[in-house]
């Protein structure tokens, strides 16, 4: 129903389109048009779908909402809790539906029925008045294009309005998602203390699980301690650069400056292919490839090496990082311009002292940003060390012991069951925001630096 | 006495051949200015002296360029000998994004001239006093080179160039990018480094290479039409090109 409705206040749109134009070179014939014929058009479309589809769209949110109240009238005397009321407004919608099976009551029967009818009433209404709204703001806009108003002005106001809706969306999702995050850390920091979370060193939420109840509040103390997380996400994200910030920016150096045209054409592509393969053929490529080589260099060297090692993780999500800081860095390094390395070789310098001396310092704010973008990806990559890196959070610097990052916790700890409203679930959350945080403070940070070396370059 | 003498100078960009048997002598302690219309070859032969046509991929030079008996379009010669002393001047301002110091010092640097701090020092103050740019920046030479004006950097550029002391510095339409007050301390710049340095400009004005040069030469779709004293081509050329061009008849 609502797709048949909504095809057509587009489908009518579409045509009114194509009639405002016609019109507008009838109008052609006897005066001077206020704008070229395709304006009326847009006007004559926007004025049809706009009112019709916004009038839409609010029923659509409001509906709901309005029956469901009309319906749970009939209980407000049983003194009901919310949640039960929510229980029997599912029950009645799943009876109208024909999909219940539990005990038809009459009580329900009726609410079902009384249901249906409201459902009815209000597509009938709705139906109705969408029409009566196309017919009113149709006839109105026909008129103006009949008179020969000015037609190019309301299109570009309309078209304004069209991007302002587009990006507050973008906006308003933004918000809404970090306001999710928030609320439910907040819930859980009621039931965890923020500082124990901040500055505790063990990591293990399984341990507060108990079948009924609250959990043991001296359990809850040391089972939620971030820092062996953060540690551990840093420490990876850090072995990461060391292998990508090195091949990364050389390569992106060869490839701007030395390499001929034949080798920049196929090498270069061949390089941003590593950008394109799925994250999770990295991890299994981490883990039974990478991860089993480590080990077994390390006990032929006689060291202790776990299978699932930080080093191997590390290692292939720096591998993973390298087309970022190549590509990017490849970017700004031929950006630079030519009369700057025209200047350098007219001295005498040699190739390697123009990248060293001119091309590299000029270069630097988009290298600087570049290698920040690629922390900030390192930070964030979850699947190669959920598969790699085993699960255990332990605290460590030892590159060949297993580790785990805070995304990696927020998959183990929201896979498999979980209750919401358990600590253990709201810990997701605060892990999540504290994530965010922290790359939010590294992003600045790019931004900030980024503009300080402009300033001084420019 | 002759500085450059190129004979049979044939330059080809990939398959289109941009200067045709150019042969010139180019004498030592005078300014020789190259005039023509866009396109005809005059930058190309100027990137010739320095070889600043390798940087370009496609580019093939032949004939023999001499300076001073040694052969330059030779793959044994050492460019980056060569370049210390044959200095450029570009035609846009193309200071490094440094300081006004360490764009001086660059060429001293790399070339491992200055033995200690006090020596660079000198080195930098003598540069741009003979740039004539010394008593606007002695107090900011810590600052930023591109945050001068036009005219400034420019005469940044000639005190990067004379540096390392070059016995030639090639100039590319130097004053193209400036005003009239600024071109005409180049003109003036350009006059007082003749005494030492030997200078081949290409300009696009013929009243500054009337001003400027003791010898012209014309080229016109990449040959060399003529080449003789200033004088003798602005007032009574042989060529009846050479004469139409500068009485502005086109170009």
């Amino acid at each position: 129903m609502n797709l048949i409705l909504v095809t057509f206040i587009i489908l009518l749109a579409f045509t009114s389109y194509y009639f405002g134009r016609k019109k507008a070179l009838v109008i052609q014939s006897s005066q001077r048009l206020t704008a070229l014929p395709k304006f009326y058009g847009y006007y004559l479309a926007a004025w049809c779908a706009a009112p019709a589809l916004i009038i839409f769209a609010l029923w659509s949110v409001f509906e709901p909402s309005i029956v469901k109240t009309f319906i749970l009238q009939d209980y407000t005397d049983q003194n009901l809790t919310k949640n039960e009321l929510q229980l029997i407004y599912t029950k009645v919608k799943a009876l109208a539906a024909g999909t219940y099976t539990g005990n038809i009551t009459n009580f329900l029967d009726e609410s079902a029925n009384k249901y249906i009818q409201l459902k009815g009433i209000a597509n009938s209404a709705k139906v109705a008045i969408i029409l009566a709204i196309l017919i009113f703001s149709l006839s109105f806009a026909y008129r103006s294009v009949q008179k020969n108003d000015r037609m190019r002005e309301p299109v570009e106001i309309f078209l304004k309005w069209v991007l302002f809706v587009a990006s507050l969306g973008a906006v308003l999702v933004t918000i809404g998602i970090v306001f999710s995050l928030l609320f439910e850390a907040i819930r859980f920091f009621q039931a965890v203390k923020i500082f124990d979370f901040i500055f505790g060193t063990h990591w293990y939420p399984a341990k507060t699980f108990v079948r009924d109840g609250q959990p043991d509040p001296e359990l809850m103390k040391d089972a939620f301690g971030a820092v062996p997380l953060f540690a551990g996400t840093f420490f990876i994200a850090f072995i990461a650069m060391c292998v990508a910030i090195p091949i990364g920016l050389l390569s992106g150096i060869y490839l701007s400056e030395y390499a001929g045209r034949g080798v920049r054409k196929y090498a270069k592509p061949i390089i941003e292919i590593l950008a394109g393969i799925p994250t999770v053929v990295y991890g299994f490529f981490a883990a039974l490839t990478v991860g089993p080589f480590v080990k077994e260099i390390g006990n032929a060297m006689g060291l202790e090496v776990s299978a699932e090692s930080a080093l191997a993780a590390g290692a292939v999500m720096g591998v993973m990082i390298i087309p970022f800081i190549s590509s990017l860095s490849d970017d700004v390094i031929t950006a630079v311009p030519q009369n700057l390395r025209d200047g350098s070789y007219a001295m005498g310098a040699t190739k390697s002292e123009t990248v060293k001396k001119v091309i590299f310092p000029a270069a630097l704010p988009g290298i600087v940003g570049s290698i920040l973008l690629a922390v900030s990806r390192a930070v964030g990559e979850t699947m190669i060390v959920v598969m790699a890196s085993g699960l255990a959070a332990n605290l460590t610097m030892n590159p060949l012991e297993s580790t785990s990052t805070i995304t990696a916790q927020i998959v183990v700890i929201l896979i498999g069951d979980q209750q919401f409203g358990d600590p253990k679930t709201q810990s997701a959350f605060a892990l999540g925001i504290s994530l965010f945080i922290v790359t939010l403070f590294l992003n600045v940070i790019a931004l900030s630096v980024v503009k300080k070396y402009r300033e001084k370059y420019e | 006495m002759s500085k450059i003498k190129t004979e049979n100078v044939n330059v080809y960009y990939g398959s289109k051949q941009a200067l045709f048997d150019v042969s010139v002598d180019i004498a030592e302690k005078e300014v020789t200015a190259l005039i023509g219309p866009s396109g005809c070859g005059k930058s190309t032969f100027l990137r010739c002296l320095n070889r600043m046509n390798d940087v370009i991929e496609i580019c093939r030079v032949e004939g023999s360029i001499k300076m001073d008996n040694l052969e330059l379009n030779s793959r044994k010669l050492d460019v980056v000998r060569l370049r210390e002393n044959v200095g450029m001047v570009f035609q846009k301002p193309n200071p490094f994004p440094k300081t006004i110091y360490e764009n001086v010092a660059y060429g001293p640097t790399i070339h491992g001239i200055a033995q200690s701090k006090e020596e660079m020092d000198q080195i930098v103050e003598t540069s741009l006093k003979k740039a004539a740019l010394w008593n606007e920046v002695k107090d900011r030479l810590d600052e930023i080179g591109t945050g001068l004006s036009g005219g400034q950097q420019q005469r940044l550029c000639i005190a990067r160039a004379i540096s390392v002391s070059p016995e030639v510095i090639l100039m590319d339409e130097p004053c193209s990018a400036l005003d009239p007050i600024a071109t005409a301390q180049i003109e003036e710049l350009i006059d007082d480094l003749k005494k030492e340095v030997t200078i081949v400009i290409v300009t696009h004005s013929m009243s500054q290479a009337a001003r400027v040069s003791q010898k012209t030469g014309f080229f016109h779709l990449g040959k060399l039409i003529e080449f003789g004293p200033t004088d003798k081509i602005f007032k009574n050329p042989d060529n009846q090109q050479t004469q139409d061009y500068i009485t502005g008849r086109f170009g």
